[in-house]
Order: C-alpha cells, then sequence, then structure tokens
C-alpha cells in the first residue's frame, strides 16, 4: 500500500510571492518564463522527501525548514574584499541582483549576467539552461530553485578559444532570512578550455538555493571551482549538472566550509567516447555544522572516464554524508571509473556516513571504490611535536596534507591560494 | 516406496557425498500425503492452526498473532530493494505442510519416502563422515535429528526449534526473538508469525564441538513457504561450528523461503556459521540472520550463494562485548535470472571490536549480484575497527553487479575502511591459457575458481572442493 506524502511546506515561497518574482523578470523571454511557471507548479506539487527515501539516508530532516525565509529582492551593499580573490574579469551579485564587474571578457568569450544572456543570447541559454533532470532526491528544492532563479552568470566560450584567466562570480547575500538562488552556467565549445570560480558568501543567516550547469562540448576542457563560505547559520543547497562530450575534460572542485546545514548534488554525464570527469571536493566541517554531499557519475559511452575525490575534514559534533554512485550503462564498455571518500575525525563527537555505490552493467570496465574514516596518525603527530612543532600546528599541517591531494589538481596558483586561505581562516574560528 | 514422479536429476549424482551444493542434484520431488495443511494464504487462522497443530503455549501463540499484525502493517521494501518482491503472492503460498512426523532419532524410523529424498542428497553419508550431529527438515518439521553420543554427553543440546521450545523453554525463551525482534524487517515479521522447524542448539560452557553439526533444509512441496528458526547459544568459552544446506526442486510456480537465524556468542565464544544455499532457480530467499557477539567472543558467517531467483540476505555482528570480533566471508554467483542481493552488517558497541567483510560476487549471463553492508562504530568507542572488501566479477556483457555499502563513524578513536572493484577476467589470462590447450570455457572457469581461491579455502574442504564443481558446471555455456 502507498502513503502519498504531504507536500512540503512553501514557506514564504507563496504564489504571491512567486508572483512578484515573475513581475520582476517579466522582461525576459517567455519560454523562459513559462519554464519557471512549470517549475513553481513542480515545487507546490511535489511531495516532502521522506527520512526514509534512500537518497536522505542520514541527514538531518529536523532543521530542513522553508518557514522564515523570503526571497530577497537585491542590495547594492557589496563587500569588495569578499573572497580576496583578484581577477581580471568578474561579475558580484547582491541578493540575487548583479551590482558589480570588474574587466572585460576576453576575445571569443561571452561572460554576462544571465539576465543579459536570455536577452542577447537566448538560444544559447535555452540549450544548456537547467536542461538536466535532478537525480539525487531534491528534486523539489532544484524546482524552488528555477522558479525563483532571479540572475546568476553566464560564461560562454567560442570553439577553439582559450581562456588564460580565471573568470570569477562573486555570490553574496546580506540580510537575515533572506532567499538567494545564485546560478553559474559554462558552455565551452569544441576545444575550448576555460577555468570559472564561483565565490559564495553572506553575513547572515539565510537560504541559498544555488546551481550550476557545466557543459564541455567535443575536446573542450573546463576547470570549475566553487568555494562556499556562507555564514554559520544558512541553509544552504546547491545543484550541479555535468556535461562531457567527446574527449571532453571537466574539472569540478567545491570546498564546503560555511552554512549551518549545506547539501550538495553533483550529477556528472559522460557522454561520449574520450570524455572524462574529475569531481573533487573539500570540507572542513566544524561546530554543528552538517554537510551532506550526494553525487552520481553516469557512464553512458564506451572510453569514458570519471575521478571522484571527497575529502571531509572533521572537528567537534559536526557530520558529514557522502552519498556516490557511479552508473555504467550497458554499452560504456572501456569505463574507467574512481570514487573515493576519505574522512579525517579530529573530535570524538564528529561523524561521517560513507555511501559509496557502484551499478554496473558493462563488463569491460575497470570500476573501483573506497571510502576511509580515521584520525590523524598518531605516529605522524609525534614525528612533528618531537620537532618542536606546537599540537595544533602539527595537525593543521597534517589536515593540508590531507588536503594536498585534491588542492594540488588546480593549477591556477591564485586559486589555490584562495582556497587555502579560505580552509586556513576556517581552522582559526 | 513410493516412486519420484518428476527426476531431472541422474543417479550419478548420489554418488557426490556432500550435500547442499550441486545445483542438479535437489531437482526432484516425491508425493507426500501431507497430514497437516494449513492451506493457502496467511490469516489469524492460519496462524492458529499452526499453533494448535504444534500444541504450543497460549504465549506463542499471542507472539504469533502480534507477528502477523507487524508484518501485515509493514511495506515492501521496495523503496530500497528490487521490485521482483511484488511478485510473491502471499495468498498462493501454503505456509504449513507436515506429514505429523516427529523427528525420528534413527535413520530407519525416517518413512521411505522422505528418507529417500535425504539419500539422494547423500545426508547419511555426512553424518557418519564428519558431522557431530544433523538435523534434516522436509518442508515445515524435522524429519530426522540425531546427535553423537559423545557430544551430547557434554550437554550440547541439538534438536529443532518446535522441540527446543517444548524441552528447553529456560533457555530458548531467554534468548528468542531477542538478537532479531519481530519488527526487524517485513520478512523476520513473517517468520515470526508462521516459523515452523529450524535448529536450536545451545553448547554448554567451556565445550568445544569438535565436529561440525550440520542441518539441512528441503522444500519438496510447490507453493511452499519454508520458515525455519535458528537459535543457536554458545555459553562461556564454548565453540561450535554450524553448516547448513538447502535445496528444493524445481517447479513452474515459485518457492519463498524466509528463515530468521539468532546466534548468541556469550564471553570467549566461538560460532562459525557455515551456509551453502543452493535452492532451485524459483525460490525467494529472504533471510534475516544476526549474531550477537559478547566480550572477547567471535562470530565468523561464511555464506555462499549459488540458487534461488532473488537472494536477499546480510548477515550481521552486533560486537556487544569489549574485544568480541565479527566476521562475514560470502561468495556469491548469480546466473541468468538470478539476483543475488547479499552483504553483511557490522554493529560496533563495545570498544576494541573488530570485523572483517570480504565479499565475492560473480555474475554470468543476466545474473545480477548486489553488495549492500552497513558498518556502524556510534559515539564514544574507541580501538574499533572495520576492514571491508567487495569484489565483483562480471563474465559477459550483460552482466550486472551493484555494490551499496553504508559506513558510519563516530569519533576520532575508530577506524574504517571499504574498498570495492568490479572486473572482468582479463583476455590475457584466458588467451595465455587457451595457448595451453584449455578450451575457454575450461579458462574462464580456471579463472573464476582462482578469483574466489582465497575465500574458499576457509570453507570446509568437502564444500570447497564441491564449490569449485559447481562453478565448472555454471560456467558451462556461459562463455562467447
Amino acid at each position: 500500500m502507498s502513503v502519498s506524502s504531504p507536500t512540503f511546506p512553501v514557506g514564504s515561497f507563496t504564489r504571491e510571492a512567486f508572483a512578484a518574482h515573475l513581475e520582476r523578470v517579466k522582461h525576459l523571454p517567455a519560454w523562459w518564463l513559462d519554464r519557471k511557471r512549470a517549475a513553481y507548479e513542480r515545487f507546490a506539487a511535489l511531495p516532502m522527501p521522506k527520512r526514509t527515501d534512500e537518497g536522505w539516508r542520514f541527514s538531518n530532516f529536523g532543521a530542513l525548514t522553508l518557514a522564515g525565509f523570503s526571497p530577497a529582492v537585491g542590495s547594492e551593499l557589496a563587500r569588495a574584499s569578499a573572497p580576496g580573490f583578484a581577477a581580471k574579469a568578474s561579475l558580484t551579485f547582491v541578493n540575487n541582483r548583479a551590482v558589480a564587474r570588474t574587466g572585460a571578457a576576453p576575445a571569443g568569450v561571452i561572460f554576462e549576467t544571465l539576465q543579459n544572456a536570455l536577452l542577447k543570447h537566448g538560444d544559447l541559454v535555452k540549450a544548456h539552461l537547467l536542461t538536466q533532470p535532478s537525480k539525487l532526491g531534491s528534486d523539489k528544492f532544484a524546482a524552488l530553485h528555477e522558479a525563483f532563479l532571479e540572475d546568476g552568470a553566464f560564461v560562454h566560450v567560442a570553439k577553439g578559444v582559450e581562456v588564460a584567466d580565471v573568470l570569477a562570480v562573486f555570490h553574496q547575500a546580506e540580510g537575515q532570512g533572506l532567499a538567494v538562488f545564485p546560478h553559474t552556467l559554462v558552455v565551452a565549445e569544441e576545444n575550448a578550455k576555460v577555468t570559472v570560480a564561483d565565490f559564495f558568501s553572506s553575513t547572515a543567516g539565510g537560504f541559498a538555493c544555488g546551481g550550476n550547469d557545466l557543459y564541455a562540448g567535443h575536446g573542450a576542457q573546463v576547470t570549475y571551482v566553487a568555494m562556499q563560505d556562507w555564514s554559520r547559520d544558512t541553509l544552504s543547497f546547491q545543484f550541479n549538472a555535468t556535461v562531457a562530450r567527446r574527449d571532453a575534460k571537466v574539472l569540478s572542485l567545491n570546498l564546503h566550509a560555511g552554512a549551518r546545514q549545506a547539501r550538495h548534488e553533483s550529477f556528472s554525464q559522460l557522454q561520449a567516447p574520450g570524455a572524462h570527469s574529475e569531481m573533487l571536493a573539500l570540507t572542513v566541517a566544524h561546530g554543528t555544522q552538517e554537510f551532506d554531499q550526494r553525487t552520481l557519475q553516469i557512464h553512458q559511452a564506451p572510453n569514458t572516464g570519471s575521478n571522484l575525490l571527497y575529502k571531509n575534514v572533521l572537528l567537534d559534533t559536526a557530520k558529514t554524508i557522502f552519498s556516490g554512485l557511479i552508473v555504467v550503462d550497458p554499452d560504456a564498455q572501456k569505463t574507467d571509473a574512481y570514487q573515493s571518500n576519505r574522512n579525517l575525525m579530529l573530535s570524538d563527537d564528529a561523524e561521517a556516513h560513507s555511501l559509496p555505490g557502484l551499478e554496473i552493467q558493462a563488463n569491460d570496465v575497470r570500476c573501483t571504490h573506497g571510502a576511509t574514516s580515521a584520525r590523524v596518525d598518531r605516529e605522524q603527530e609525534f614525528y612533528l611535536e618531537a620537532r618542536g612543532i606546537k599540537p595544533a600546528q602539527a595537525k593543521e599541517l597534517l589536515v593540508f596534507g590531507f588536503f594536498e591531494e585534491v588542492l594540488g589538481k588546480i593549477e591556477n596558483e591564485a586559486l589555490h591560494d584562495t582556497l587555502t586561505e579560505i580552509i586556513r581562516q576556517k581552522f582559526k574560528e | 516406496m513410493k516412486p519420484p514422479t518428476e527426476i531431472e536429476a541422474t543417479a550419478a549424482e548420489v554418488e557426490n557425498p556432500v550435500a547442499g551444493i550441486d545445483q542438479t542434484k535437489g531437482d526432484f520431488k516425491y508425493d507426500v500425503n501431507y497430514e497437516f495443511d494449513a492451506g493457502t494464504g496467511l490469516t489469524e487462522d492460519t496462524i492458529r492452526y499452526i499453533s494448535r497443530v504444534k500444541k504450543e503455549e497460549p504465549w506463542l501463540l499471542e507472539f504469533r498473532l502480534n507477528a502477523l499484525k507487524t508484518f501485515l502493517s509493514k511495506p515492501m521494501p521496495t523503496h530500497w530493494a528490487t521490485k521482483d518482491l511484488e511478485n510473491i503472492n502471499f495468498d498462493k503460498i501454503r505456509y504449513y505442510l507436515a506429514s505429523g512426523q516427529k523427528p525420528k532419532r534413527t535413520w530407519d524410523e525416517v518413512p521411505d519416502d522422505i528418507k529417500e529424498t535425504f539419500e539422494r542428497l547423500g545426508i547419511p553419508e555426512q553424518e557418519r563422515k564428519f558431522l557431530a550431529g544433523v538435523e534434516a527438515q522436509f518442508d515445515s518439521e524435522a524429519a530426522y535429528s540425531n546427535i553423537k553420543d559423545i557430544v551430547a554427553k557434554q550437554g550440547v543440546i541439538f534438536m529443532n526449534s518446535t522441540e527446543g521450545l517444548r524441552e528447553h523453554p529456560e533457555i530458548f525463551r531467554k534468548f528468542f526473538g531477542k538478537v532479531i525482534p519481530t519488527g526487524d524487517n517485513k520478512f523476520s515479521a513473517l517468520n515470526s508469525a508462521v516459523f515452523s522447524g529450524g535448529s536450536f542448539i545451545y553448547v554448554p560452557p567451556g565445550v568445544k564441538v569438535a565436529q561440525p553439526l550440520q542441518a539441512y533444509f528441503r522444500i519438496n512441496a510447490e507453493n511452499f513457504g519454508q520458515f525455519e528458526r535458528t537459535l543457536i547459544i554458545a555459553d562461556e568459552g564454548a565453540e561450535v561450528v554450524y553448516m547448513e544446506g538447502c535445496t528444493a526442486p524445481k517447479f513452474s510456480t515459485s518457492t519463498l523461503h524466509s528463515a530468521v537465524v539468532e546466534l548468541v556468542a556469550l564471553k570467549g565464544a566461538k560460532i562459525q556459521y557455515i551456509t551453502v544455499q543452493n535452492w532451485a532457480n524459483n525460490v525467494f530467499n529472504l533471510v534475516t540472520k544476526r549474531a550477537v557477539a559478547h566480550e572477547e567472543a567471535e562470530v565468523k558467517w561464511i555464506d555462499c550463494n549459488i540458487g534461488s531467483r532473488l537472494t536477499m540476505k546480510y548477515p550481521g555482528v552486533v560486537l556487544k562485548g569489549r574485544k568480541a570480533r565479527g566476521e562475514v566471508i560470502s561468495i556469491a554467483l548469480a546466473n541468468d535470472g538470478q539476483h543475488q542481493d547479499t552483504g553483511a552488517k557490522m554493529i560496533h558497541a563495545a570498544d576494541d571490536t573488530t570485523s572483517v567483510v570480504v565479499s565475492k560476487s560473480i555474475s554470468v549471463g543476466q545474473g545480477r549480484a548486489t553488495y549492500r553492508g552497513q558498518v556502524h562504530i556510534p559515539k564514544h568507542l574507541k580501538g574499533c575497527k572495520n576492514n571491508t572488501e567487495c569484489d565483483a566479477l562480471l563474465i559477459n556483457t550483460n552482466s550486472r553487479t551493484d555494490t551499496y555499502p553504508a559506513i558510519t563513524v563516530r569519533g576520532d578513536k575508530n577506524a574504517t575502511q571499504h574498498e570495492a572493484s568490479v572486473s572482468k577476467v582479463s583476455e590475457d589470462m584466458i588467451f595465455y591459457m587457451q595457448q595451453r590447450g584449455l578450451t575457454e570455457a575450461q579458462a574462464m572457469s580456471l579463472a573464476v575458481n582462482g578469483f574466489i581461491n582465497d575465500l574458499a579455502r576457509q570453507f570446509p574442504m568437502e564444500y570447497s572442493v564441491e564449490l569449485k564443481r559447481l562453478i565448472d558446471l555454471e560456467m558451462e555455456g556461459s562463455v562467447g
């Protein structure tokens, strides 16, 4: 007997709030407004995920509520020094609205706000914006994101163009109880190369319901780095969809530092032979933070590769959940897929859950996964302390040693340093 | 003796001295005039009938009726498990079938038709050769039960559960339903409602049973559900090895087997539980198996799943006492039309407990092998360790394998490690062997046997040898 679930409370995201949002974006193309209306209907109709749903196993359900949040409607108060990353070209959004840009887009690159891109490059946006289904359990919240998405960043790199500098996007939220819906869409055409960095920060507790789409055409190379450092009382959802075409290479790295409770869903599709996806994440969880990470690597064509490495450091009473799945379709012979979740436990009260999964339907493959949870090696600590390094510093060194396997994959020095600094700051708190 | 009505196996197979693992061996059945038949379908009346026939005390009837309510209230677990479960028609199953026999203590007393069944399967030979005791269950009730004098004199109790309840209620009730509560899952509730047969073993403190005890489970009737309940208690410092084998003939309709097995290893005790399951390919085999290991106790599950249409079985150990140790060694082979959904649970509940899971699966043709695991180390424990390895081998292009482990660790004084791999047999290896005159199928069999060799060596030798033969059989015609 099936029991129908009640719909999730819409909180302040009522029809009236949605109508007000539509009024603010009514100048955008009709197709996009139609999709938003459909998304709102999905949000309103979709049942609340249940604690017993496999996609929500181990999640802290009690803290999930939309009550008390309302859509933010803009602010001019950009924090100029927010992430400390100096980019030649950047866009800054505060409370869902574009407030600043620096530098010009390099030749062959469109680097625009999503609203401008919808008006000027509608077909390009339509082909890639939120076109991948939500598959990891948060379809209700993904629908909310699409319904209330007001603005974001659009990066399009033309065929054969290689962008040397990092394109930076700053998403900031100001004000207590406000909801923001950041989005970054990256489209790299055939043999293009680009690095895009998203920075998320805020000063007060709110609700962040963000997304990003990464599309790498034939032979393209996309590097995407997201640094999530929302304020400590923020509820955060972030949905990623990556598509890699023939011989494309996508590297995405997500740093999870902020938020009270953060759920990150990452869905990577290897659609054509030679496609490769590198999925990386670093998490520093402390206090009472909860990081819930759900991933899916789907190999849909032969000779594709994927490599997932999620490393978590846990302090205090923090909690992490990693639930990942590698799916190899029947025709995806010669797949080479790996998935690893490593948890470094630094507290007797921290809690780590690992659910690394495989679903393999082709036989000529190499698919492996691993998960470990353990403390810092006491002998290593002793070795450092015996050389005059204080215990706290020794621990920090060992944590950076643990993270370096991931950090070392970021070739851009400034990005690497910024990531390192955010992690370092977290240890000072 | 009545002649068999359906014999697909040949007489040559009787030569095999070890029961339970040759896939063709069990494929015959006899017409039996059952004296007791609860009919088809499951209602309160079915349960009252079973309880009345078994002359049970009122508390047990109450227990069964409550379990029925739990069973009916629980949804089928298809939100995570296979939808194939929905094909079980509980209204068409017969929940109790028996010939009114009490278990016989000598082989000669066993009715001819049942005796013939077990003789074909080699049970008497095994008993003579290397067992300390054997129990043979035919449909719902034990047909034959014996324990060697030397073991009985040491105070070891080995009988079926019905007798155990009647003759040793003070031991039975103390542990019954404590390791696996009725409401643990839908099928443990079903078993609690209609259970019949199974083994009851009690090994007194310090007694080490030198030879294995064995139970043999046979489903003979069509549309039948077998729901044995096994309870094994090894008292302080005791040691026992228990082996079970299972077969059923092939019918055109599917059959249900849903057992509950509870093991209790008290301080310093050791229990080794070996299952070689070779049900026919239309049996739904949905079994709950769990042990509690007290201080410095060891429980080892060795589990080999070859037959059945769907097996869902995740033997577990609750490591309740300090320095307790749990181990699951598992081999599963899924051929066409089969789904081996197996795994292990390790629940650490005391300091310095260790657990090991090693699982190997082979998917042949369109077979599907799934590993599901749970490792749980709760708060404020220290010195706990778990190591899990699961490897899957895929033979054909359309074979399938899944792995779904769940590992929870709290605190910084424990360590867990999980590794899994999926691969196919190396083409170089096959080529090398073919160069030396082996056929492709022979080469593949050799490679598959190599894959499981380190685990198969942990089986008693008779089983290990037979397992290899069985793999040869399964690999025939699977290549190419």
